[in-house]
Formats: structure tokens, C-alpha cells, sequence
């Protein structure tokens, strides 16, 4: 019916590996990777204090929502968003067609460094994300799930 | 679309609480936030109008516990139910695993059920989703109010395919996990299928 995202432990460290980088390089505070569908992929910085499950949402709630008045003016989507704050700002812009790579920040950094650092990562996040992909479409690729039974279903919801 | 995460040993689905206008999406969502343990609930986010009218949608995100060492994690939304915010009812089914829709029992309201059930096929057949494949109950709320007509005239009108169907009260809970339990068990299903 769908094909859900699946992410393995060895994409999982590039891509927590090039978030890390993009921290990093962007001087940011936190830099996170968000589904389209709103599933914290992951995150980078300072997100202890951040309610992450929240932001995740919330950022593909914003993405839907600037694609859906893209579409309405003729525009594909809006790849990429800039909100500024008075202290914080907020990046967004959409890697590989599927996924949304947030960065904040603050004086410490710039628009114009978040922009170039971005566009690198994006690009890197890119190929890891086409790898998945391929991985994902590979015959014989079973969902973990395909082995659980219907008591194991049943005993989630016993009380 | 579910979101399998085997670095975070995670499970997420998409649960999305689809109705017209005031028949007790939110309502849902705020009881199941209410009763639900502390560590298995992340905040409950409420995009509403001043009025405390769904704007955009709520969002719940809720532990159901672990199968073979998967945490299930199952993130709820509802739609703003009135029409003129159809867009974002499109959006909001972008992804979704499972859908409840929430009935409105009064015969007053029956018009907008239809209405609202005829609306959710559809945009779930923009999204390229099957209504009648997809997970999916059927719950009758506002059992308590004078005007709710008969659960078996709200079957014949709203539920011809005859999914699991739930009376409910939602303020006080009634129906409101009963609910929740089937569409997320559907949804568990249709993963083991390789759905």
C-alpha cells in the first residue's frame, strides 16, 4: 500500500555523521532531519532542551503548508525557508525530494554561512538518501514486521 | 507512512482523526492525552483559532510499548473538520497509516457526516490512498445527546463497508480508546503484511 521510510544503523551514522559536520561548519545551535511526514530522522547540537518530537512535526506541518502555496502560484514547492527571530533563526530546506534538513541559529552565524553549509550538506544527504532508496527497493528487503505474529499485536494492547 | 528506524530500534505510524466540523476530533485527542501516562505521551500541539477552532491540527504523540524489540510509536493528528479548510485537510493526510473518522451522532449533523466522509475519500484518493484498503474505523460520538439518532441508521449511512465501528462519548472517554486500540492494531497489521 505505502512504502514507509526505513532507515538502517549504517546510513543512520552518515547521516548523524553529516548533521554533526553541518553543526559544525554552520556555527549552528542545532541542526536536525525531519521526514516530510513529520518523523524526527535526526538530530545534532544542542536539541536536549528541545521538545525535538514537536519541532519535527511542526516543520513538515510548515513544509506542507509553503508547498501547498507554491503549488497555488505555480511553483513546484519552496525548497528552501528563512525565518528570523530576534535572537534565533530557523533554516529549512528540502533534501532528495523527501526530507527537510532544519538548521538554528543564532548571531554567533549568518544566513550566507547557513546557505553555503547547507547546500553542501544537502547535497551529501542527498546521495545517502538515493542510496536508501535503492536499498529499500532491493528484492528481499522484508519489513522487520513480517515476522510478528498476531499475539505479539495482541499483547501490545492487553493491559 | 510508516517510518521504521532500526539504528533507534523504532517504529512510527501516522494516525490521522478525520470529521465535520465540532464532532469531537480534538475532544479525542484530549482525552487520550489526559489518561495517558506521562513517559508513553510526548505535548500535545493544538493549531486552533481563537475560538479554540482546529486551524491547522493537533498533534499527539503516544508509546504504545515494544513488539521483537521495536518501540511502537504512533503520532495522532486530527484535521480542522470545517469545510472551507479543505487544503489543509489534504495535507494533513500526506503520509498517513491509519484513519479514524469521527461521527457526529445528531441528526442535525448527518448532512455534514456524509459530506465529510464523501471529503475523506476523496482527498485520501488525491494522496493515492484507498479508503477502502486503508486502516480505518468509525467512530459514533455524542452518544449522549438527545438527538443522536440509532447507532444501526449511523452504520447504514456512514459505514457500509462495515469496519470496526465504536459508540462514543468522548468528554468522558467513552469508546475513545477503543478506538485508538483498533485503528493502531489495523495499522500493526498492515505492517506484518508489508503494507
Amino acid at each position: 500500500m505505502n512504502s514507509g521510510l526505513v532507515m538502517f544503523e549504517e546510513e543512520f551514522r552518515l547521516i548523524a555523521g553529516i548533521c554533526d559536520r553541518l553543526t559544525r561548519d554552520a556555527n549552528a545551535k542545532v541542526v536536525f532531519l525531519v521526514d516530510k511526514n513529520g518523523q524526527l530522522i535526526a538530530s545534532s547540537g544542542a536539541a536536549q532542551n528541545l521538545d525535538t518530537t514537536s519541532l519535527a512535526s511542526l516543520t513538515a506541518g510548515n513544509v506542507a503548508a509553503m508547498g501547498g502555496l507554491a503549488k497555488l502560484i505555480g511553483e513546484k514547492e519552496f525548497p528552501n525557508q528563512f525565518h528570523e527571530g530576534e535572537r534565533e533563526s530557523l533554516h529549512m530546506s528540502i533534501v532528495a525530494g523527501r526530507v527537510v534538513l532544519v538548521v538554528i541559529f543564532d548571531a554567533k552565524s549568518s544566513l550566507g554561512l547557513v546557505r553555503l553549509r547547507v547546500k553542501k550538506a544537502g547535497e551529501e544527504l542527498g546521495r545517502v538518501f538515493d542510496g536508501l532508496a535503492k536499498k529499500q527497493a532491493t528484492p528481499g528487503a522484508q519489513s522487520p514486521f513480517a515476522e510478528i505474529t498476531d499475539d505479539d499485536i495482541d499483547n501490545l494492547f492487553s493491559e | 507512512m510508516s517510518f521504521i528506524n532500526y539504528s533507534s530500534r523504532e517504529i512510527n505510524c501516522k494516525i490521522v482523526y478525520y470529521g465535520p466540523g465540532l464532532c469531537g476530533k480534538t475532544t479525542n485527542l484530549q482525552y487520550v492525552y489526559a489518561k495517558t501516562n506521562p513517559e508513553a505521551k510526548g505535548k500535545m500541539i493544538s493549531l486552533a483559532t481563537e475560538t479554540e477552532r482546529t486551524l491547522f491540527f493537533d498533534f499527539l504523540p503516544l508509546s504504545l510499548g515494544e513488539i521483537r524489540g521495536f518501540k511502537t510509536r504512533f503520532h495522532l493528528y486530527t484535521v480542522p473538520g470545517q469545510v472551507f479548510y479543505d487544503a489543509s485537510r489534504k495535507l494533513i493526510l500526506k503520509g498517513v497509516d491509519g484513519v479514524v473518522f469521527v461521527g457526529d451522532s445528531q441528526l442535525e449533523r448527518m448532512e455534514a457526516n456524509l459530506e465529510s466522509v464523501e471529503n475523506l475519500r476523496t482527498n485520501l484518493a488525491e494522496q493515492g490512498y484507498d479508503l477502502d484498503r486503508i486502516p480505518y474505523v468509525v467512530q459514533y460520538n455524542k452518544r449522549d445527546l438527545p438527538s443522536a439518532v440509532s447507532v444501526a441508521e449511523l452504520q447504514q449511512a456512514l459505514n457500509p463497508r462495515n469496519v470496526p465501528s465504536y459508540p462514543a462519548i468522548a468528554p468522558t472517554g467513552v469508546g475513545v480508546f477503543d478506538t485508538l486500540k483498533a485503528v493502531a492494531k489495523q495499522v500493526l497489521t498492515q505492517l506484518k503484511k508489508g503494507g
